[in-house]
């Protein structure tokens, strides 16, 4: 059962309120919040900007499923960021390098991307696992680590490139990239959107059908019981950091494949942080996500129009802000309701009034 | 009337929590002096009336008086003030303080910190009978001095009532007859006491009066030298008297568990948790494991379940050809496949996601087995059916089956346990502490099943601190001691009191 107030409700004031407390910020500044609202409408109708932003959505929901996996199981994996930036330049040395048909050159390279991510979420994992090092820590120092990591391995004298005054991999050849789907004067959309949306479909599978997924949620909401029905905490928190390193994996992937063919010391950077605030907005649920990825990427895209029309293009970043604060507060407050609701209804269940402590009431 | 003046009234208290009722038209009235004993079952509501009489909850009717004053007691503080203390049956004391700083915590303002608390504090010590160093650690003191301590705290605080909280539950015989040594005492030097307890022989030794409480409300206030501890426990559970007694005997010769030479290590050092246990339960008997809580019961529960891994010895479960097979070295899920259910004793702990629907705590501890997965996938339609017949075979009192396991109370949720750990077919059940906390209609309904299930063949390990259900379901008791099983008992002879005093090592000492 969906109960769709609890889901809908809370985005929704939280929208609501952080669009009332951004006016203020314009009122304060100047501007009139009314004209900046339609301005940020109205960009959707504009060139490309609304496939631009899908684009942009793309990239969040990937980096927002893999913080959602590892929400599941009450791992905080900061580490998408460290993750993706790893794998994307290991998928894109080892694209560029190796020489195979289409469709395998392209699996070939989304393979390596996931192993590397993977890869790079072992050590705090198994740190976590085994030692109970704080996976927080533990892969904020990773995310630093990383920068150093692309940058040895771009540099000439290992597998770089240099491109006038840029820094890259080898471009990937023609084999290994996906091809876009172009919608005419609106742009072209990454071909990758069919992989995310298997991917959140499969993502949604695992939680809700599979034994698997009920004992990582199982796992994640309480080890002990979950351990008394057999299942083990360890191995649960094992393989959520792995799974939610591994899709972080393919975060790059789509801009890599369908639009950049190389990776340099320039790429954008933040996409796992971004994926921290849009798996939570999303409350982890696959189509949460999807909302919350296309809300932030809107939002992200809003800074361009704003600024041509004299706004401080910050006003998209206190929206961002305030929304993910607001929709903690919001969530946990429809939550309380609830099951305060739920209990007054489990009270007037049977017999029409309140059980008595002996007839099954208790205290 | 030559009677001392009440010094507490309680009238017509009535407390509401969301679908329960859990005080309805309380009445209790305790005069200057007297020990009042609070009589009930586990969830009649005492606990409840306590926490309203200490300010940690407000009734929604009626009235306190303290000292013939009416006063509303929003908080501990409220109550403090107008002389009330309570002695928490977990105590509330930081371990890594010394006694007198954990008396004077908070208290800093009524004697100073200085020579003037010490001197109080070493008069109370005195009274309560507290005989050690004020700057001992409370970590370094036995169960008996920590109550002590709370004790002092409370008094030390200016209360002239006190209540004690189910007391005697944490104590030895020997402890809980120098407690009410004290309580004699102080009640001499004109302190009064409000003793809750579900011990009727206790309550008879100490209590001036008993004020009686059932299904939340009082039934009435005897005076127990008048009383058998029969006629206050026909009082307690109304007239018909819910006996956990098992009839005639289902045992077979046909061993399901056997535990050899199980020993279990401490995390830390060289200690032993179980040491040497070796038991065997056969199928359609029930193996009732006593001891004061805390002796490596739970260690031994967990261990059985492979929660925990065995440091030596062997556990054997039987096979559905009925041979023997060693689980030593299989898994908890492993072990539930080979047919054991599992009635934890901390259900929120380790029986339930309470964040989760009823349906899918139905498939905790199942997630490999028909009906509700296929092994590797989840079947959330047959989930949410084979719920709905254990909601209705167990009496589980519901709206439906996707409420939240946290909005059920405690009874609902253990007989939703109870039917889900008695669905997969076990052949063997081990249930530790299954009625703990439910009230008196689910206490019944589980002891029932149990019967049922054991007749059917099952065999059952049970661990319980209720020495009534114990001796009442078993077939066989095994005493444990500091993590060894030191002696048995034929639950058709055995009384209470002999069992609790080898619980407590004194049948050892005798032998």
């Amino acid at each position: 059962m969906i109960n769709w107030r609890t889901a809908l409700l809370p985005p929704a004031l939280a929208i609501v309120f952080a669009m009332l407390l951004s006016s203020v910020a314009l009122l304060i500044s100047g501007a009139n919040p009314l004209e900046a609202f339609a301005t940020m409408g109205a960009q959707l109708f504009h060139g490309n900007t609304a496939v631009s932003t899908v684009n942009l959505a793309i990239v969040y929901y990937l980096a927002g499923l893999a913080a959602a996996v590892g929400f599941q199981m009450n791992v905080f994996n900061i580490g998408v960021e460290g993750q993706y930036r790893f794998a994307a330049v290991v998928a894109a040395i080892v694209g560029g390098w190796m020489q195979l048909p289409p469709v395998l050159h392209v699996i070939a390279i989304l393979v390596v991307a996931v192993a590397s991510g993977a890869l790079y979420a072992l050590l705090p994992a198994l740190l976590k696992v085994y030692r109970g090092v704080s996976e927080v820590i533990t892969t904020i120092m990773l995310n630093s680590i990383v920068f150093g990591i692309v940058a040895f391995l771009i540099n000439p004298e290992q597998f770089g490139v240099l491109h006038g005054n840029n820094l890259s991999t080898e471009e990937i050849a023609p084999s290994g990239r996906i091809p876009g789907i172009p919608l005419g004067e609106a742009g072209t959309l990454f071909g990758f959107v069919v992989i995310a949306v298997a991917l959140g479909y499969g993502y949604w599978f695992m939680l809700n059908r599979t034994r698997f997924g009920f004992e990582l949620k199982a796992s994640g909401e309480s080890k002990t019981a979950a351990a008394a029905g057999g299942v083990s905490a360890k191995k649960m928190t094992l393989a959520a950091m792995l799974i939610s390193g591994g899709v972080a994996g393919l975060v790059a992937m789509p801009e890599l494949l369908g639009r950049d063919y190389v990776y340099a010391m320039t790429a954008t950077q933040g996409y796992g942080f971004t994926g921290l605030a849009v798996a939570l907005l999303g409350r982890n649920h696959p189509a949460g996500i999807a909302f919350g990825a296309l809300l932030w990427a809107f939002l992200d895209r809003s800074a361009v129009s704003l600024e041509s029309i004299g706004i401080p293009s910050e006003i998209a970043t206190i929206m961002q802000g305030t929304i993910v604060l607001s929709v903690v507060v919001a969530y946990e407050i429809v939550r309380r309701a609830d099951l305060a609701a739920e209990q007054r209804r489990v009270g007037r269940a049977g017999n029409g009034r309140p059980a008595s402590v002996a007839e099954g009431g208790a205290v | 009337m030559t009677e001392p003046e009440p010094v507490v009234e309680l009238t017509g208290i009535t407390k509401r929590f969301p679908g329960v009722v859990a005080n309805s038209d309380v009445h209790l009235t305790v005069r200057a002096g007297e020990v009042h004993a609070v009589c009930g079952e586990n969830g009649a509501g005492k606990s409840t009336l306590m926490k309203i009489l200490y300010g940690m909850q407000q009734p929604d009717e009626g009235t306190i008086s303290v000292g013939g004053e009416v006063v509303e007691l929003r908080n501990p503080q409220d109550a403090i003030k107008a002389g009330i203390g309570m002695v928490h049956q977990h105590f509330m004391l930081a371990d890594n303080l010394t006694v007198r700083e954990n008396v004077l915590l908070g208290a800093e303002g009524l004697y100073g910190m200085g020579r003037k608390a010490r001197a109080k504090l070493a008069e109370l010590s005195d009274r309560t009978g507290l005989h050690v160093d004020p700057d001992t650690l409370v970590e370094n003191l036995g169960v008996a001095d920590r109550q002590r301590v709370e004790i002092v705290k409370v008094l030390f605080r200016g209360a002239r009532i006190v209540i004690l909280d189910e007391p005697t539950a944490v104590l030895v015989p020997q402890e809980v007859d120098a407690l009410f040594e004290t309580v004699r005492s102080m009640q001499a030097d004109g302190y009064t006491f409000l003793f809750i307890s579900h011990k009727l022989d206790e309550v008879r030794a100490i209590a001036d009066e008993v004020t009686v409480i059932r299904r939340g409300t009082t039934v009435g206030t005897v005076d127990p030298k008048e009383v058998t501890s029969r006629q206050l426990a026909e009082m307690m559970v109304g007239s018909e008297l819910p006996s956990p007694e098992t009839r005639e005997s289902t045992v077979t010769d046909r061993p399901v568990l056997r535990v050899s030479e199980l020993r279990l290590d401490a995390d830390d050092g060289d200690r032993s948790v179980l040491d040497d246990v070796s038991l065997t339960v056969r199928a359609g008997e029930i193996v009732g494991i006593a001891g004061v809580e805390g002796n490596g019961q739970t260690e031994l529960v967990e261990t059985v379940m492979g929660m925990r891994k065995a440091s030596a010895g062997t556990v054997e479960l039987a096979s559905s050809g009925g041979e023997l097979r060693d689980i030593t070295r299989l898994g908890t899920l492993a072990r539930r496949e080979a047919g054991i259910g599992y009635i934890a004793e901390d259900r929120h702990r380790h029986g339930l996601l309470l964040r989760q629907p009823l349906w899918s705590n139905r498939i905790l501890g199942y997630q490999t087995r028909e009906p509700v997965s296929s092994g590797r996938l989840i079947n959330p339609a047959a989930a949410r059916q084979d719920t709905e017949r254990v909601v209705e075979e167990y009496d589980v009192r519901t709206p439906g089956v996707e409420v939240l396991a946290g909005a059920l109370s405690g009874g609902n949720q253990q007989k939703l346990i109870v039917g889900r750990e008695l669905s997969g077919e076990p052949v063997l059940l081990i249930a530790a502490h299954p009625t703990r906390g439910v009230d008196v209609g689910a206490q019944a309904l589980i002891w029932e099943q149990m019967r049922a299930a054991r007749h059917n063949g099952l065999a059952v390990l049970l661990v319980s601190a209720d020495l009534d259900e114990l001796i009442g379901l078993s077939d066989t008791i095994r005493v444990m001691l500091r993590g060894r099983l030191v002696s048995e008992a034929d639950p058709a002879t055995v009384t209470p009191t002999e069992l609790g005093s080898a619980m407590t090592g004194a049948g050892e000492e005798a032998a």
